[in-house]
């Protein structure tokens, strides 16, 4: 019987099988950051044991860093702790950092594939349900908690049960001004929040193949969104291309043998899923969600769901108390207070140029405040290079430096109670970006169309008429 | 990590579905450095208001309702991989959770800290959170070693399903450090072999 593409690079990294059928699975990659790894730098202290193998671990500040003003020391007393921490404890087991102000710093999810330590074929981890990311080149990637951080710190592997499979299938063409992340997010409210909770994704079809590797890495980003262990795509030239040359990429003789492996990844036709759904592209609008779990989401002209057409009219009442808004009304108009560009979802270059190419010559709206944070100082120093800076200083948004940012109120930048913030980011919940700040989900071109327009408008009506494909 | 073998306590009832970290544990309480302390912070914004005060509607704030088991609505723990979840519902005193779902990685700290998550079918979730709304003292027996989530008062005695080698730890406060580490052979011996790109 054929394999799956998760199957090929999962059974390629078991040690062992142990009663009760959890595996030792073998850990090439391990990210880490300041908030999930003090209290496993500290068991690792504490039983007097090294880490495995310090060259497998990379390691950035990301959740925690100010977007302004980088180069000053951390205000907050202790964001800064974590941050010195997480310096410290590198210093100490002697583990690459890429910690403020370094050339290299930026989100977790960003640096990894930008650099090229993310390859096909590998098994990844970090203690961050995004971790999911990384999926996009064909690697087995996902969240841990900090025990798991440490117990990777400690033997390099993981004591895990196999997931079961899912592939989801997309056909067909994108219709004009929708991307990626409208088709993540229309995934997620059709299989909603726990639709994926056991599985393994593959994501498949003619649509996902199109994708750049930005707009491939934006999906399986939100794997975890549907409760799924994560998400991964097929590596085929257009992965070859993006990995070819990067700091960390094979080149020469292993450069070819890498690519002949790499050849070898895919979900062979006889190769057995466990779920399997199949949606088409021209199905899909543009999205945006109007609750408090990213599976509350909808085309941008349809209408919120009234309490008859849903199973559990409390839990949606509750959520539209939180966000404002009322059972069956259309979000078409509601006016809006901040625009975040940002976040491991939708931070790289691709989605910068895409908002730039939309304002290029107009301006934000008076009512809303417009801010875009880079997800790493290379997609910074790049926009800068291209101009897009330029671009976007114009057109009255503001540009701050590399981090998590306002995805997930914890660092300075906090979107105010019950007001109304449009977000590129993953997720919606209550207080998510702030205590009762109340969250749109959307794509970066609706962002940028809704921060011009200064309400919730359908992007399509706006497109430029050269629009970006 | 405490040993787990029986426990028997009455429960609160959380009806909420999809409750996910960010509302266990919001972010910004994700600051501290160890693992203590969390408890203090446990559903921080449902449980109180701006000023500090608690809500008194919400249900950790209901004095008729106590104990060590928190019985919540469908999809507990979604989002966020952040342990922190999981040291704080410990901290806070739980030693069980019983949903009729969990998501994955909450699940995964759960058990890597002593806490037992209960799977329960549906209907089993709804008599039982009627059962302790309409009595909050409605006594919950949870046996590990059988895996049997029983309450008399109502009737219930239902199977749960747990991994057995997670099981042999929880029942003797081991931890899956100890069992890797006396790996070490086996995983040299595998990254010999191993090809990376």
């Amino acid at each position: 019987m054929g394999k799956t593409l998760f199957e090929k690079v999962w059974d390629n990294h078991i040690v062992d099988t142990v009663d009760g059928g959890q595996e030792i699975l073998f850990i090439d990659r391990h990210f880490i950051h300041e908030v999930t790894s003090p209290q496993a730098f500290d068991g690792i202290r504490k039983r007097g044991i090294g880490l495995y193998d310090k060259n497998r671990i990379v390691a950035t500040a990301d959740h925690n860093v100010p977007t302004k003003d980088q180069h000053l020391p951390i205000k907050d007393e202790l964001s800064r702790l974590q941050v010195d921490m997480l310096t410290h404890n590198c210093e100490e087991f002697d583990i690459d950092l890429y910690g403020l102000g370094h050339k290299n710093q930026g989100i977790v999810h960003v640096i990894g594939p930008e650099l090229g330590v993310t390859k096909p074929g590998m098994t990844i981890v970090c203690g961050d349900s995004h971790t999911s990311t990384h999926g996009a080149f064909g690697a087995v990637a996902f969240g841990i908690g900090t025990s798991q951080v440490e117990q990777v710190m400690a033997s390099q592997c993981l004591l895990v049960q196999r997931p079961k499979t899912m592939r989801i299938i997309i056909d067909g063409e994108l219709g004009n001004g929708i991307y990626s992340k409208d088709i993540i997010l229309y995934i997620i409210s059709k299989l909603s929040t726990s639709g994926g909770t056991g599985h393994f994704v593959e994501y498949a079809g003619s649509a996902i193949r199109s994708l750049s590797m930005e707009a491939r890495m934006t999906i399986c980003n939100m794997s975890i969104e549907m409760g799924a262990r994560g998400g991964m795509i097929a590596p085929d030239q257009t992965t070859f291309e993006y990995i070819k040359g990067r700091e960390y990429a094979p080149s020469g003789q292993q450069g070819e043998e890498a690519l002949a492996y790499w050849s070898s990844l895919y979900s062979d036709e006889d190769g057995v899923f466990d779920k399997e759904y199949v949606f088409n592209a021209e199905d899909i609008e543009p999205m945006i969600t109007y609750g408090t779990n990213p599976g509350m989401g909808m085309g941008i002209t349809q209408h919120i769901p009234t309490t008859q057409e849903v199973e559990r009219p409390d839990n949606l009442l509750q959520s539209l108390h939180y966000m404002g808004l009322t059972p069956g009304a259309s979000l078409l108009n509601t006016p809006i207070d901040h625009v975040f560009i940002g976040s491991c979802t939708n931070s790289r270059i691709e989605d910068l140029r895409i908002v730039a190419d939309y304002v290029r010559g107009k301006k934000k709206a008076d009512n809303v405040q417009a801010f875009i944070v880079p997800g790493s100082k290379q997609v910074e120093a790049q926009a800068k290079a291209e101009g897009l800076h330029d671009i976007l200083f114009e057109a009255g948004f503001e540009l701050r430096g590399p981090g998590c940012s306002a995805c997930l109120g914890m660092n300075e930048d906090k979107i105010p109670k019950m007001e109304y913030c449009v977000s590129t980011s993953n997720r919606n919940y209550e207080g998510r970006q702030g205590p009762g700040a109340r969250t749109l989900l959307v794509s970066p071109l609706t962002a940028a169309v809704i921060a011009v327009e200064g309400k919730v408008v359908d992007p399509r009506k706006y497109l430029n008429e050269e629009a970006p494909a | 990590m405490e040993k787990f073998s029986t426990l028997l306590s009455p429960a609160i009832p959380l009806v909420q579905e999809n409750v996910d970290t960010d509302q266990i544990i919001p972010a910004r309480f994700l600051k501290a450095t160890s693992r203590e302390g969390f408890g203090e912070h446990l559903f921080k914004d449902w449980r109180f208001d701006e000023q500090g005060h608690p809500k008194s509607d919400f249900i950790l704030n209901n004095s008729e309702y106590s104990g060590s088991i928190l019985v919540a609505g469908e999809n507990f723990g979604c989002g966020s991989s952040r342990e922190h979840a999981a040291w704080a519902l410990v901290d806070y005193g739980f030693k069980a959770v019983v949903s009729s779902y969990f998501a994955d990685i909450f699940k995964g700290n759960a058990l890597n800290n002593g806490l037992l998550p209960v799977q329960v079918s549906p209907s089993s979730l709804k008599e039982l959170l009627a059962a302790i709304q309409s009595n909050p003292m409605t006594g919950i027996e949870i046996d590990l070693e059988a895996q049997l989530l029983r309450v008399p008062e109502i009737g219930i005695q239902e199977h749960f399903e747990i991994n057995p080698y997670k099981k042999t730890c929880l029942i003797n406060g081991y931890d899956d450090i100890d069992f890797l580490l006396s790996q070490k052979e086996k995983i040299s011996a595998f990254e010999l072999k191993h090809i990376e790109f």
